[in-house]
């Protein structure tokens, strides 16, 4: 097979898999619909492997598929860019999907569902291909919006519960709020590089640095960076786009694993790595990056704090990873922040695939308070989540440590303005991450056992879900969900060590990238070693500490803090009032103005005074006419000579 | 082969098919009347397939031209002929027919001959528009075919049919009467009817005011474009499923057409001084018109308001003065018939088994009809312009040629993104999402066979379109560029 087949192969056996199982998933039954699309993702997985070897064999391609679209002097193809940076997302996307997959089979095994979760789960596994694979903005484009809809079909999976519906939406015009930027971005670069072709575009880079937008002032450079960030911020969930998703997660779990943590919320970060040639080129478009990353990984993190919902804390954590991920874009490290999208990919599907299986042995209680102790009975749970929590607070040898440790270190040598902000941002961020993961830890896998106490009574928050009954006892997953839990425990160990040197140093991006930024070479084993003595690790084991005096030691004591600062915790408990300010301002705002533009517009101005006016004016007009109507002779003929003397008059005048 | 009068095919055919299945007479024979009406729309649509197979994509020239003369006295002629800004609407126009006469199969039950013949005919005339090369030609066939549909309107709509009816009659003979007038007036100064004489015809710049605001006029009301737009709503609302199906897949692009057939080759000058003014109602259109959806309560108008907001995309698109806004608006254009067909026709479903459009009435409708709720994603999201479906090719496009021309009409144009996807989603999550709402939407059937086809027929347009748009841009390329060619050259003589 030559290679081009096989690059065709990538998505499309997804597809596949996604089109058989969602249009004959009646015909072939549960089974027949994840085998099909397992079988197409297995095969993707496969061949994102051989495509790896290839390319660390030097072979790059650059091509199009065919031709989509000429309009004007545009020409629009579907075509692949596969280097380094493509292959390295393949196999992320493929290998997290295909555990997905299985763990689905477990998961979602008596949902009635079933087949409907494997074609979107395979869907979307095949548009985020597309959109890594892309070699032009259109495709980008379009996988960047069918990532979005699937998303949305997926949180609304349960479709009869309405805050899944709510919570669809409000993704779903969020994203499109960034979406809007990111077409003005890609409007830009149609407009001034005359293409949308990614390696066109980049050879123009510099010629582009020296315009402005007409009409604005603008930098152009800067704008089109600007613009696509926009759309980077609603699909990587930055502030203030960011509000979606944590509301994501009253989708299933294996896909706020998959789409939510691992995939598709780093697609942003993606991009904004492939576009790297015009970043580089723009210091204002950095920082602007940088400071928008720097709050969310600091600010997202303190959120995590006071959640109560073991999968929300997940999404806390997640949003504030993807700062950091934002913040090495920023700083132009956009290696580092690769290295921790890889790296997070692994330890955030792990904790969430590992909270979904708490959740399923609770029977659908997702609220740490009625936890506790659960490390007795599900061993290969507590033991992934440990290394899980242990990856992502940055321990030194694990996977995080590595990623996150270069992302600091970047920052600590980035002299662009903001980054004194930034850097405290991901130093303080350290310590919050570690409090935050080990109050999860700690509540859900240590401590007394607070379940077996189902309720009822409280149902409103979570739909349908309900906890175990008094004196039930909470069992260990089925092997189709521990597999993948060790599978991906294994990587977020050992991911780091085995890629640092190449990703970072080794020049492993090659052409793919392009950075400024300098980052000291190290060995993985010089680099953990050195990690004790460096402030991260003392934040992030004062972290763990706090943790433990907090919900294990003194138990009674976080009550007592959240009672003294309690403006504090209103104001985290509400999230700042994103939430609040969006559906007061922004929703009832836009609803507001339209009813005003249509009762005041179209129905009192438009139809009230110009339709009815005129039709008015008709009828007045024809009363008037019509009194001249009366069929008396000798009116008519006064008229007439009125008029002849009145016409005369004037014409001897005029003369 | 081109010896075979297609064009006149595709108007006669319909025609023809139309007074046979009146001729079928009461409703006693109404399965004759809709077999003979299906035969004709069928044959009809098969007749313009050698349209496409045949044509030329590399000359701007008209082809399968027919000539004949018709009035002599008066140089007017049967003068037939399409280009590549024509071609496609020939072929939607007769596929949207086979459409309405499936739709409306069993759900219409009284007077089902002269419903069906009223469609057929329609479609004829309608064909006669976009293949007229002469002005009498083109006048006699753009006012004929508003008497169907006037009368599917008064006869087989809702409670305030003859409201509607009369408002939808009025506004658009208004605007077309200053169109009379500009038609008599040019063929004044050329001593021809030739559309094409009066692409030639030079004009002075006052001269090139006056028409062009008479053609504003005329096809503004019929596009329908902001503030003459208030018609429409009330139209959509009473019409029966046929018709608005109709009224938004074809007869919304009549304007349109006489945009790019009129005014911008004939007064080009004006153009280019007044396609500010056009370009600013545009965006309100998108703007506005997106507010004012959001808060409609009744789908058909919601949807009518949500066409409008789209066809604001075709105006603004046409007077960019780049080939990349006139493509996008005619890729739009077709796209739009697809889209808003498919939408209408899924309320209509709704409709015929609910008998209600309030949006308040529905709710968990995917509970019941989950195939219905799968094509009803597919188009809602057509609708807010998805990568992947026909929606968003010509609106991506339009903003791209509207970044070329200035980043703040490109910024507007673009909210659609996010009111487009807010209006329609919205409606979508309340209607086909949640619990079951009531009792009547529990005992909601699915859709039958009937119904499958022709929202499956649709969803492979919509799709077929915005995967592999490249056959619909290739035809329009050379006579897109000519166009602009011409309307760049101007009419004006030179300054000395």
């Amino acid at each position: 097979m030559d290679m081009k087949s096989l690059y065709l192969l990538v998505p499309l056996a997804p597809l596949a898999g996604a089109l058989i199982s969602g249009l004959f998933g009646k015909l072939i039954g549960r089974t027949g619909a994840h085998v099909v699309a397992i079988a197409g993702v297995l095969v993707a997985f496969v061949a994102s492997v051989l495509i790896y070897q290839d390319v660390q064999a030097g072979n790059t391609f650059n091509g199009a598929i065919y031709t989509w679209m000429q309009a004007g002097s545009l020409t629009l193809s579907v075509g692949f860019q596969i280097d380094a940076l493509t292959v390295l997302m393949m196999l992320v996307v493929t290998f997290v999907s295909l555990m997905v997959h299985i763990y689905t089979i477990g998961y979602m095994a008596d949902d009635p569902g079933y087949q409907r979760f494997f074609s979107y789960i395979s869907l979307f596994t095949f548009s985020m291909l597309m959109l890594v694979m892309a070699n032009n903005f259109v495709q980008l484009f379009f996988g960047w919006e069918a990532v979005g809809l699937v998303s949305y079909l997926l949180i609304g999976f349960w479709f009869q519960r309405p805050t899944a519906i709510y919570a669809n939406l409000k993704a779903f015009i969020a994203n499109r709020v960034g979406d809007f930027g990111f077409v003005l971005g890609i409007g830009l670069i149609a407009a001034y590089a005359g293409s949308l072709d990614y390696q066109q575009v980049f050879a123009q880079a510099q010629a582009l640095s020296t315009q402005t937008v007409p009409a604005t002032g603008w930098p152009l450079l800067t704008a089109i960076c600007v613009c696509l960030f926009v759309g980077a911020m609603a699909k990587s969930a930055q502030v203030p786009l960011h509000v979606w998703l944590p509301d994501s997660m009253e989708g299933p779990t294996p896909i706020s694993a998959l789409i939510h943590a691992a995939t598709m919320v780093t697609a942003g970060i993606f991009m904004v790595a492939r576009m790297s040639p015009l970043f580089e080129l723009s210091p204002a478009a950095l920082t602007f990056v940088l400071v928008i990353g720097a709050t969310t990984a600091l600010f997202m993190g303190f959120l995590g704090i006071v959640q109560n919902d073991i999968k929300r804390v997940v999404a806390y954590s997640t949003l504030s990873q993807l700062g950091y991920m934002t913040v090495a874009l920023g700083v132009s490290a956009y290696s580092a922040a690769i290295f921790h999208l890889m790296t997070h990919a692994f330890f955030k599907a792990l904790l969430f695939l590992a909270a979904g299986s708490v959740i399923v042995a609770l029977h659908h209680d997702q609220d740490m308070r009625r936890m506790g102790g659960l490390r007795k009975y599900m061993p290969v749970t507590w033991i992934t989540s440990l290394i899980g929590s242990l990856a992502l607070i940055g321990t030194p040898f694990f996977s995080g440590f590595y990623s996150k440790d270069s992302i600091i270190e970047a920052v600590h040598a980035s002299t662009l303005p903001g980054s004194g902000y930034a850097l405290f941002c991901v130093l303080a961020g350290v310590f919050v991450t570690a409090l935050y993961s080990f109050r999860m830890y700690f509540l859900v896998f240590h401590g007394e056992e607070r379940f077996g106490q189902a309720h009822h009574a409280e149902d409103e928050d979570h739909g349908e879900h309900h906890g175990l009954e008094p004196g039930q006892k909470p069992h260990e997953s089925p092997l189709v969900v521990t597999i993948p839990l060790v599978l991906l425990a294994i990587p977020s160990v050992v991911a780091g060590w085995f890629t640092l040197e190449p990703l970072l140093f080794g020049g492993w991006f090659g052409g793919a990238i392009e950075s400024s930024a300098h980052l000291e070479e190290t060995t993985p084993l010089a680099m953990a070693l050195h990690g004790f003595l460096g402030a991260p690790f003392w934040l992030a084991l004062a972290g763990v500490v706090v943790a433990w005096v907090l919900y294990m030691h003194r138990p009674a004591l976080p009550a007592r803090i959240r009672a003294k600062f309690a403006a504090l915790y209103t104001l985290l408990d509400n999230k700042y009032y994103f939430d609040r300010f969006n559906d007061v301002v922004v929703a009832a705002g836009a609803r507001l103005l339209g009813e005003g533009l249509w009762k005041q517009g179209d129905r009192n101005l438009i139809d009230g005074v110009a339709v009815t006016g005129s039709t008015r004016l008709a009828t007045l007009a024809g009363r008037v006419l019509g009194l001249f109507q009366t069929g008396y002779l000798y009116q008519y003929a006064f008229t007439m000579i009125a008029g002849l003397v009145v016409l005369l008059t004037f014409w001897i005048f005029l003369a | 082969m081109t010896d075979i009068p297609f064009l006149s095919l595709a108007i006669w055919i319909p025609i023809l098919g139309g007074v046979l299945t009146l001729a079928t007479g009461p409703d006693v024979n109404a399965r004759m009347a809709r077999t003979v009406a299906l035969l004709s729309a069928l044959l009809g649509f098969v007749v313009t397939l050698p349209l496409y197979a045949g044509f030329d994509p590399n000359t701007a020239a008209m082809q399968f031209v027919e000539m004949r003369p018709w009035i002599d006295r008066f140089h007017v002629a049967y003068h037939l002929g399409i280009d590549g800004l024509s071609l496609w609407f020939v072929l939607l126009n007769a596929f949207i027919t086979v459409l309405v006469v499936i739709a409306g199969w069993q759900v219409v039950k009284v007077r089902v001959a002269q419903y069906m013949a009223a469609f057929l005919i329609m479609s004829g005339l309608m064909n006669g528009i976009f293949a007229a090369l002469d002005g009498v030609l083109f006048y006699v066939f753009f006012e004929a075919s508003l008497i169907p549909l006037y009368l599917v309107i008064g006869v087989w709509g809702g409670p305030n049919r003859v409201y509607a009816a009369f408002k939808f009659f009025l506004f658009t003979l208004a605007g077309s009467l200053l169109m009379l007038l500009a038609l008599i007036y040019l063929y004044n100064v050329s001593g021809s009817f030739e559309i094409l004489v009066w692409h030639d015809v030079p004009l002075a710049r006052h001269v090139q005011s006056m028409i062009f605001f008479a053609f504003l006029v005329a096809f503004g009301v019929k596009v329908p474009m902001w503030p003459v737009h208030t018609w429409l709503p009330d139209a959509h609302v009473e019409a029966p499923t046929g018709g608005s199906v109709v009224l938004a897949a074809i007869a919304l692009k009549l304007g349109a057409y006489g945009f790019v057939r009129f005014s911008l080759p004939i007064v080009p000058d004006a153009v280019a001084t007044y396609a500010p003014l056009v370009i600013a109602l545009s965006l309100v259109a998108v703007v506005y018109i997106g507010f004012v959806a959001l808060v409609q309560t009744d789908m058909k108008k919601l949807v009518a308001y949500s066409s409008i907001a789209h066809m604001g995309f075709v105006t603004l698109g046409f007077f960019l003065g780049n080939s990349l806004g006139v493509e996008g608006a005619l890729v739009q254009m077709i796209s739009h018939g697809f889209v808003s067909a498919a939408m209408f026709l899924c309320i209509g479903v709704l409709y015929d088994r609910m008998h209600s459009r309030q949006i308040a009435d529905y709710g968990g409708v995917a509970n019941t009809m989950p195939k219905f709720a799968a094509f009803f994603m597919l188009f809602a999201m057509a609708n807010c312009g998805l990568p992947g479906t026909s929606g968003f090719v010509g609106e991506f496009t339009v903003i791209l040629g509207a970044m070329k021309l200035n980043f703040w009409v490109a910024f507007l144009a673009a909210t659609t993104l996010v009111l487009g996807a807010a209006y329609t989603l919205w409606m979508y999550k309340r209607v086909v999402f949640g619990a079951v709402a009531n009792e009547k939407v529990a005992s909601l059937t699915d859709i039958g066979g009937r119904e499958f086809l022709f929202l499956a027929l649709l969803a492979i347009c919509v799709l077929a379109m915005g995967l592999y748009p490249f056959p619909f841009t290739e035809t329009m390329h050379v006579s897109v560029d000519e166009l602009l060619r011409h309307v760049a050259a101007g009419k004006l003589p030179p300054p000395l």
